[in-house]
């Protein structure tokens, strides 16, 4: 009798979790061969279009039909694709795992600070006159490579700040609004600077901070890519443990969660992500709230298993689709990263959250 | 050894700037396995504090608590490591889950965690017993819905199926009446009555709903001036110790009701 009974529930579970499952697996296949197509419109739109046939061969043979597109494709296109696909998926995966670990959809990668560390390492270094930074400014300023090296020590120094005040705090909320103040307090340490700064340098200053992925080299890539690939990969790691914190905290830990390993994880690879992507292309905003917000609707769960995977490709396409409307047609003039992704995206999401009021908000 | 949960000179409460402060002090304690034990105690007595102590939730100040499994073989709780404790307890908290967009299963199937490898594939013995659980539990219905969507008494229902599908040695609950009807709580208890006798599992819950839980527990830990007494119902009933706790200027318990009344 009772095995019986355990029969036709079994029966019932397999017919009720493999749609489930199937479902999932097709949306993931969909959006993979969408982020394809979007990696490969971006790197046909630009000054020149490039049609696809040359495309395709460049990518098969390694070179186009004639030098020129090879050139361009190589040294300028390839590298802002997956430029914009990388820092896509990045900022994507770790402003989930700040929603997550934070329980609060409003997260974003730069919600602990990173972000502004960065502005003021490079603030500093753009910005920089006195005495202090001033034989720094003199050796490197000139470079691309300061302000990399800039961007990257201010958001490790916030990052390691940020997790020495962690040691002592039990609290997520409370770790989350120390994050927001610290971020406030360096951001007030750059607008310091840029009162008195000259204005040809501010215009550095300015234009590094509404983002690009255009700047971004071959040699950059070598960087770039391993730190943001490697950090997503790490990322997979949490997905159970992610799992649990939905229910919150106490019950992640009553489930054997080692919370704490989970928060320091999880802050660490963000960081790394957010200040890479800070130090090469600017801050860029806005992706990594929105863009886990649009994979839960499109996936319809928050089982991260699922979930990270749809994260990853949606932050490819939404990346990509930001940086393709960022070139003018025809043109030579490219829009900030920061205009095309707020400007565009803001709308879309709004839209997307009103329409399925059902799914809309949740983490 | 009896199976079931012992706490011997346990001391829960605070500890901020190396300064401790104790809510609870000099507890023993016994929760015997097969049966329900209600922890009761006026508001802020330290019943939320003493339960999350228990279960690793929060430091112990002092003292040990064991659990002796039904083959006699105790463990001290806090020895262990958070995975075997995650294995042997169970919990449901009185914090409201959120659970993000995850379907009833989802939840419920959180509770094999400990158990699961890294991808966390369910293998077909844990989805007969998540299938089980929730049959017994008359929660199959609910699997499929979206827990966000859910009645107070319906999550609270697929958080205690999540919580037996980890088969805990001991299952402690933290106000697990605290958002249900009248109705409900009554069959909430019955509910775990039941659980503890055919499961042979601890069952131990903190409420403040004395009448229920004088007719409906089988043993009670009395929470007053930092310490905990213990004893069936009917014990603390006769010796007055109700009566003393939980009696107001206005309220006065009567022993042979079992109710409070109106003092006249």
């Amino acid at each position: 009798m009772v095995t019986a009974r355990a029969a036709t529930v079994t029966d019932e579970l397999t017919s009720a979790v493999r749609p489930r499952l199937a479902r999932s697996v097709a949306t993931l296949i969909l959006l993979f061969l969408a982020a394809l197509l979007a990696l490969g419109v971006g790197a046909a739109v630009g000054s020149v279009t490039i049609d696809w046939h040359d495309l395709v061969s460049y990518l098969i043979s390694g070179r186009a039909h004639d030098p020129t597109t090879t050139v361009l494709l190589g040294e300028i296109r390839m590298p802002r694709v997956i430029t914009a696909g990388a820092v896509g998926a990045g900022l994507a995966i770790a402003g989930l795992l700040m929603q997550t670990l934070f329980a609060n959809p409003l997260a974003d990668p730069y919600i602990l600070g990173v972000s502004s560390g960065a502005s003021l390492g490079v603030a500093l270094i753009t910005l920089g006159t006195g005495t202090l930074t001033g034989g720094f400014v003199s050796m490197v300023g000139g470079m691309r490579i300061g302000v990399v090296v800039a961007a990257a020590i201010g958001s490790a120094a916030v990052l390691l700040l940020i997790l020495v005040i962690g040691r002592w705090v039990r609290s997520v909320v409370t770790l989350l609004i120390i994050g927001v103040m610290l971020s406030s307090a360096v951001g007030a340490i750059t607008s310091l600077l840029l009162a008195f700064a000259d204005p040809d340098r501010l215009q550095r200053f300015v234009m590094w901070g509404l983002g690009s992925y255009g700047g971004v080299t071959r040699s950059d890539l070598a960087v770039l890519l391993p730190l943001i690939i490697g950090a997503v990969a790490l990322s997979g790691l949490l997905a159970r443990s992610l799992n649990a914190m939905l229910l919150g905290e106490l019950y992640a830990r009553s489930m054997g969660v080692r919370s704490g390993v989970v928060r320091a994880v999880a802050m660490v690879l963000t960081a790394v992500i957010a200040g890479t992507v800070t130090a090469y292309c600017g801050p860029i905003a806005f992706l990594g709230m929105a863009v886990p917000h649009l994979a839960r609707l499109v996936i319809g769960t928050s089982d991260h298993r699922v979930l990270m995977p749809a994260t990853i490709l949606m932050g490819v396409i939404a990346s990509s689709v930001c940086s393709v409307l960022a070139q003018l047609p025809g043109d030579d003039a490219v829009l900030p990263i920061n205009v095309t992704s707020a400007l565009v995206g803001a709308p879309v999401v709004i839209m997307v959250l009103l329409r399925s009021r059902r799914l809309a908000g949740a983490v | 050894m009896h199976p079931g949960l012992r706490l011997e000179q346990v001391a829960a409460g605070y500890r901020q700037h190396r300064v401790e402060r104790r809510i609870v002090d000099d507890v023993d304690a016994f929760a015997p396995a097969g049966q329900v034990t209600a922890l009761l105690g006026p508001n802020g007595a330290g019943k939320s504090t003493l339960i999350r102590s228990l279960v690793g939730l929060q430091p112990l100040l002092a003292g040990s608590v064991t659990l002796t499994g039904a083959d006699g073989r105790g463990s001290d709780l806090l020895q262990l490591s958070p995975r075997e404790r995650a294995r042997r307890t169970a919990v449901v908290l009185t914090e409201r889950v959120e659970a993000g967009l995850l379907t009833g299963r989802e939840v419920v199937e959180l509770g094999r965690h400990p158990y699961l490898g890294l991808l966390g594939r369910l293998t077909n013995h844990d989805r007969q017993l998540i299938a089980g659980v929730l049959a017994d539990l008359q929660a199959t219905d609910l699997a499929g819905q979206r827990f966000a969507e859910l009645s107070d008494g319906q999550r609270q229902r697929l958080l205690l199926a999540r919580a037996l599908v980890s088969e805990p040695e001991l299952l402690v609950l933290d106000e697990p009446s605290a958002f249900l009807d009248v109705g409900a709580r009554v069959d909430l208890l019955a509910l775990l009555g039941r659980i503890a006798r055919d499961r042979r599992i601890t069952v131990l819950l903190s409420t403040h709903e004395v009448e229920l839980a004088l007719r409906m527990v089988d043993r009670l830990w009395l929470i007053h001036d930092h310490r905990v007494s213990t004893g069936a119902p009917a014990q603390l009933v006769d010796d007055g110790r109700i009566g003393r706790v939980f009696g107001t200027r206005h309220a006065h318990f009567d022993a042979p009701s079992g109710t409070f009344r109106v003092r006249t």
